[in-house]
């Protein structure tokens, strides 16, 4: 048992906290009330090669341990939570399916560039009728020679206007339900792919989260990831791996909720003396350190376990369920410390709040995470 | 041409450094050691002279405990090409020209053009090891550098230094040693390709006992005691008429602060 960092995980802890120290948390409010992508700082974080962590090195990629990873998403989110589901969605879920279901020639046409940061991707499987019932997928996929036809609309697609290159998830035998669907990688740029509505969320909204709709939408053959009928298995797969990103941003957000609380909690006079000598606040932040602790764990856990090339499905829902609960109650504490002023834009605590909830929300709400959990402890 | 860079391994400045009870030291457990700032700066400074002029090498010297690998290889990942690492325990020296003695050991016997340095450590913030070193090695030294050029035939550099009355400007042959200031560059973050490359790179260990100093590096500073600093004292405040007051401050600050 070692609870120590590696050198190098250490060094990109830092190197990812002097980053969003720096670069990210100067910028994360403005964006945050512009809605304005942080174009910049993904290019950045490409250069850096924090958009393509676990891509081995023959591909572009830094060729890392999902441990690091999770550290490196914490820290990013800690400055800028959508620049942490940007960076996160990426990595998990666009990069990592390609190297693990990609073929070669698909793996150097796509990592390369995705791992650099010169290319985004996005993920999309939600549709208005499939949610956490991903099965029910209308979105459909005919072959017709060396084409398959698309046509249907994604909704709630992270970073879907901006990425060059998404994971799409449609139906080539509706018979067949969830057995039926396949997995594409769509250029952007492909006739007949065009981006809808972008949405107005209430947190993360640096991040972009676009309706994508498909008219006859061509694509060639050699883009299909996996085999016909796969898809809802490399969903399922890489989702996994993306619930131990959401995590790490989940915790991302606590330990910036925990340390914007303590700060304030010495600074705030109230009764001629600093709220932090009182009890009642005490309580609060020592609550909230033992769940950013435990939520840190967990989640390292679940990254350590995939690293073991062992299955962690459990591991990396535990861990999402447990740390996207913390970001939101660290984040109610938080603004509960700062009373009147952390309902306020003035201070961070305001948008921690909203950024939060969403991590009970995508990459399978937590009560989907509880039926993993139940389903594995059943299987037993 | 081939640049040296002299890199102290020291507390993160966001550290809160407590002494020890017996005032022997500084408590390190708990401590986070990063590369010391000016020290990132004379770095930056000398991969970016290396971009500029092909054919060029950084060698990273550092002094200090088993465990100041990890700044050795910050340096590497920031782009440095090789390292030496004088393996020496009792890294709470506070003896300026012994460390220059030391580092003057290892550097007399690498070739070099120029070295560089940051202005000062920001743990004991003494300033003396660039000048001093410079000494041992008997070449010219620029302190306080804001601003280089290396000249297009590398034999010569101008370097601005902020002095507290003007800017300077000095040109300088080589060899010689400059030392950072703030201002000279803004580091680079290291890439995450290049922080896996720098863990395979070969870090040259040297045990501090095995240098062959001379009596140059005999120490001439012995510290006596740690204490933290005094704790601020509340002020006092006065009232009454402002004649009143003026007269009794007056009187305080020559009679009880005595500083007039």
């Amino acid at each position: 048992m070692e609870f120590d960092l590696k050198e190098h995980q250490q060094m990109i802890k830092e190197t990812a906290r002097d980053f969003a120290e720096k670069e990210l948390k100067p910028v994360a409010s403005k964006l945050d009330e512009e809605a304005s992508f942080p174009t910049e700082n993904v290019k950045k974080l490409g250069e850096l090669g924090f958009m393509g962590m676990m891509v081995p090195e023959e591909f572009g990629g830094a060729g890392l341990d999902s441990v690091s990873y999770a550290i490196a998403v914490e820290e990013i989110s800690r400055g800028c939570a959508s620049t942490g589901v940007i960076m996160s969605v990426n990595n998990s879920l666009v990069c990592q399916p390609i190297l693990e279901w990609g073929t070669p020639e698909q793996k150097q046409k796509f990592l390369p560039d995705l791992a650099k940061g010169k290319k985004l991707g996005a993920f999309s499987l939600t549709e208005p009728e499939a949610g956490s019932d991903a099965g029910n997928i209308q979105t459909t996929a005919v072959l017709a020679g060396d084409n398959y036809v698309i046509n249907g609309t994604k909704i709630f697609v992270t970073s879907g206007a901006k990425a060059d290159v998404v994971l799409l998830f449609a139906s080539t035998d509706k018979t067949l339900k969830a057995k039926g669907l396949t997995a594409f990688l769509v250029e952007k740029g492909m006739p007949g792919f065009k981006i809808g509505k972008k949405e107005n969320k209430m947190g993360i909204r640096a991040s972009d989260t676009s309706e994508l709709i498909f008219e006859d939408c061509k694509v060639p053959k050699a883009n299909m990831l996996g085999q016909p009928g796969q898809g809802f298995k490399i969903a399922m797969r890489t989702l996994d791996g993306g619930r131990i990103g959401i995590a790490a941003q989940a915790v991302g957000i606590a330990q910036a909720c925990l340390e914007a609380a303590v700060k304030y909690s010495k600074e705030r006079k109230q009764f001629g003396k600093p709220i932090c000598e009182f009890q009642a606040i005490q309580w609060m932040l020592a609550d909230m350190a033992v769940e950013v602790d435990a939520a840190r764990f967990l989640t390292l856990r679940a990254a350590y376990t995939k690293d073991k090339g062992v299955s962690y499905s459990k591991e990396a829902a535990m861990a999402k369920l447990f740390a996207s609960g913390t970001a939101v109650k660290s984040a109610i504490n938080a603004v509960q410390v700062h009373g009147g002023y952390g309902y306020m834009k003035e201070y961070d605590v305001e948008r921690y709040f909203r950024d939060a909830k969403i991590t009970e929300i995508y990459e399978g709400t937590s009560e989907v995470q509880r039926l993993v959990i139940a389903a594995s402890l059943l299987k037993a | 041409m081939n640049l040296v860079v002299c890199v102290k391994h020291v507390p993160d400045t966001e550290s809160r450094i407590r002494v020890k009870g017996d005032g022997t030291g500084i408590v390190t457990e708990g401590l986070n050691f990063v590369v010391n700032p000016y020290d990132e700066f004379a770095v930056e400074e000398a991969i970016r002279i290396k971009e500029r002029i092909p054919g060029s090498k950084v060698i990273v010297v550092t002094i200090g405990p088993e465990d100041a690998t990890k700044s050795i290889r910050t340096c590497l990942a920031m782009g440095a090409d090789d390292a030496v690492h004088v393996v020496d325990g009792d890294f709470q020296r506070f003896d300026g020209v012994a460390t220059a003695a030391m580092l003057a050991a290892v550097i007399k016997d690498l070739q070099f053009d120029l070295i560089i340095c940051g202005k000062q450590a920001v743990d004991d913030d003494c300033a003396q090891v660039g000048p001093a070193l410079a000494e041992f090695l008997g070449i010219p030294d620029v302190s306080v550098v804001t601003k280089l050029d290396v000249a297009a035939d590398a034999k010569k550099i101008t370097a601005v230094r902020e002095t507290e009355a003007a800017r300077e400007t000095v040109e300088c042959s080589l060899p010689a040693l400059v030392t950072a200031q703030k201002g000279l560059n803004e580091p680079r973050y290291p890439s995450l390709p290049a922080i896996m490359k720098a863990k395979k790179t070969a870090i040259k260990t040297v045990p501090a006992a095995e240098l062959g100093l001379g009596p140059d590096g005999a120490p001439r500073v012995e510290v006596l005691k740690f204490a933290e600093p005094p704790a601020r004292k509340a002020g006092r405040v006065l009232e009454g008429e402002p004649r009143q007051v003026v007269k009794q401050v007056v009187t305080l600050l020559v009679e009880e602060a005595r500083v007039l």
